[in-house]
C-alpha cells in the first residue's frame, strides 16, 4: 500500500467528474441561502453531518468489502430525491471508468459489469479504495471530504467567493471531517455483524427538496 | 471484425479512447469542435448534419455552458432526431468536460452508441471557451478549431493552442469581413504562419457553398478511420 495513492484519490482533479455537481450549493445560493463564507461554512457542516455521514459510512464499507449490490440498494434507500439518485449513479460510472483506467482490478471490472449505468457513488469510491490498496478509513475521509470540498469550489464559481475564504471553510471543517471519518468507520465495521441496515440514514430534506427543483430549473451551471 | 486480446482494460466497457466497443467493432469517428463565443460552432455542426446525414449515421453531443441551449438550438433546427442529441452539463467550465476530465463525454458518447448506434460519426462541440481550449486525444480523433472574422483577424497571429494545433481551422462568416475591416488575407497568412501544414478553410454559412469544404474534410478523415 501506498499513502501516496490517498492523494491522486483526493486529488480535486481527478478526473471523475466531480466538476460539473455543485452538491446543492447552486441552488442553496439562489435560496439566499450561501451568501458568503459564513453560510458556506454552516451549509457543508449540514450536509457533513447528513448526506456526507451516509456517503462517507457506504464508502468505508465498501473498503471493507461489503457487497457492493447490498449497498448499492442501501444507498438507494437513503437517498429520497429521485435527482439526487441520478446524479450518484452518474458519478459512480464517471468515477468507476476513471478508477479501473487508474487501478485496474477485477473486483472494479466485475461491479462495472453489475452496474452498466453506474452504481451509487459512494459505494464505487469504496471499491476504488481496494484497487488502490488504501484503507476504510481512507474511503471514509475521501468521501466526507468530497462531500464539503464540492459545495466549496463551486461556491467560488457562483458567488465570486474569495478562493482564500473557501479554503479557509475547508481547513474550519477539519475537526468536523475526523468526526464523521471515525463515525462512519465504526458504521461500516458494525455492517460486518449487522448487515447494512447498520448503516447511518441520516438525511437533509432542505438538499432533497432543493435537488428536485434544481434539475427542473431550465438553465443552470452545475448538473447538481 | 477482430478482438484485441492484447488491451490492458478487458472489461464490460472501454475506458478511454479504445477505438473498439466492447463487442470488437470498431467504434464511430468523433470529431470535436470548439473555439471562443460566437464563432458559428453550433451553426456548422448544425449545417454538418443536415450535409451529412442522409450519407452517414451520426449523433452529436454538446457541451453547455448554462446547461442545455446548444442542444436546443440543434433540437429547434430538426437537423437531427432528438434521440441523436445529447448535451452534457459542464459545470460553467465547457474546457475541463472536453479535456481535463471527460467522463461525462465518453458515457454519452457510448451511450448514443448504444442506444442508437450503429453510428458512423460522433460530433463533439464545445460551448464556447478561450483560445487554450482543446479537447483530449482520449475523447476526440480530431478537432476543428472555429473562429469568425468579426472577433478579430489578430486571433490567426496570436495564436493558442486551438488555432495552432487544431486539426482543421474554419474561418467563419467570411462574408462579414468588410463590414468589419477584416483582412482574410492577413488571417490567411497568419494562419499559414501557425499552422505550416495543417489546414485551414474560410467559409459562409450564408452563402451557398456553406459547409462543403468542412464536410469534405470530415468525409477525408471517415474514409481514413474506416480503412
Amino acid at each position: 500500500m501506498s499513502r501516496a495513492a490517498l492523494l491522486v484519490l483526493a486529488d480535486g482533479r481527478f478526473p471523475a467528474g466531480g466538476h460539473a455537481h455543485s452538491g446543492g450549493a447552486e441552488a442553496a445560493v439562489k435560496a439566499g441561502r450561501i451568501t458568503g463564507a459564513a453560510s458556506l461554512e454552516e451549509f457543508c457542516r449540514g450536509r457533513l453531518h447528513t448526506a456526507g455521514l451516509v456517503s462517507a459510512s457506504l464508502a468505508a464499507a465498501g473498503a471493507l468489502g461489503v457487497d457492493p449490490v447490498a449497498l448499492d440498494a442501501a444507498a438507494d434507500a437513503r437517498t429520497p430525491s429521485p435527482a439526487l439518485r441520478v446524479a450518484a449513479r452518474r458519478l459512480g460510472r464517471q468515477l468507476m471508468r476513471a478508477a479501473r483506467a487508474t487501478w485496474p482490478s477485477a473486483e472494479l471490472d466485475a461491479v462495472a459489469r453489475e452496474f452498466p449505468k453506474g452504481a451509487h457513488q459512494p459505494v464505487v469510491l469504496g471499491l476504488a479504495v481496494r484497487a488502490a490498496g488504501l484503507g476504510t478509513d481512507d474511503a471514509a475521509y475521501c468521501s466526507a471530504y468530497e462531500c464539503v470540498s464540492a459545495p466549496a469550489t463551486a461556491t467560488v464559481r457562483l458567488l465570486s467567493l474569495d478562493p482564500f475564504d473557501a479554503t479557509g471553510v475547508l481547513a474550519r471543517l477539519a475537526p468536523s471531517l475526523d468526526l464523521v471519518a471515525r463515525q462512519a468507520v465504526d458504521a461500516a465495521r458494525s455492517v460486518l455483524d449487522h448487515g447494512v441496515d447498520a448503516l447511518p440514514a441520516a438525511s437533509a430534506p432542505l438538499l432533497e427538496i432543493s435537488a428536485e427543483a434544481h434539475a427542473a430549473w431550465p438553465v443552470r451551471l452545475f448538473a447538481s | 471484425m477482430h478482438l484485441d486480446h492484447s488491451h490492458s482494460h478487458d472489461g464490460p466497457s472501454a475506458v478511454s479512447a479504445d477505438a473498439h466497443r466492447p463487442d470488437g467493432a470498431r467504434r464511430a469517428l468523433r470529431i470535436g469542435l470548439g473555439g471562443p463565443v460566437g464563432s458559428g460552432k453550433t451553426a456548422t455542426v448544425a449545417a454538418l448534419c443536415k450535409a451529412l446525414r442522409d450519407e452517414l449515421s451520426l449523433a452529436v453531443v454538446t457541451n453547455d455552458i448554462y446547461t442545455r441551449e446548444d442542444a436546443e438550438f440543434l433540437l429547434r433546427e430538426a437537423v437531427l432526431p432528438p434521440e441523436r442529441i445529447t448535451a452534457v452539463e459542464t459545470g460553467a467550465c465547457p474546457h475541463t468536460a472536453i479535456r481535463d476530465d471527460i467522463s461525462a463525454n465518453l458515457e454519452a458518447v457510448e451511450d448514443l452508441e448504444d442506444e442508437v448506434g450503429p453510428l458512423d460519426l460522433i460530433l463533439v462541440e464545445s460551448g464556447g471557451d478561450n483560445l487554450t481550449a482543446t479537447f483530449s486525444k482520449g475523447l476526440v480523433d480530431a478537432q476543428v478549431f472555429v473562429i469568425d472574422v468579426a472577433g478579430g483577424d489578430d486571433i490567426p497571429r496570436k495564436g493558442g493552442p486551438g488555432v495552432t494545433t487544431a486539426d482543421l481551422l474554419v474561418v467563419n462568416k467570411t462574408d462579414l469581413a468588410p463590414y468589419v475591416g477584416s483582412d482574410l488575407g492577413r488571417m490567411a497568412a497568419d494562419a499559414k504562419a501557425q499552422r505550416a501544414e495543417l489546414p485551414v478553410v474560410f467559409q459562409s454559412l450564408r452563402t451557398e457553398a456553406g459547409v462543403t469544404d468542412v464536410a469534405e474534410w470530415v468525409r477525408e478523415r471517415l474514409a481514413a478511420w474506416t480503412v
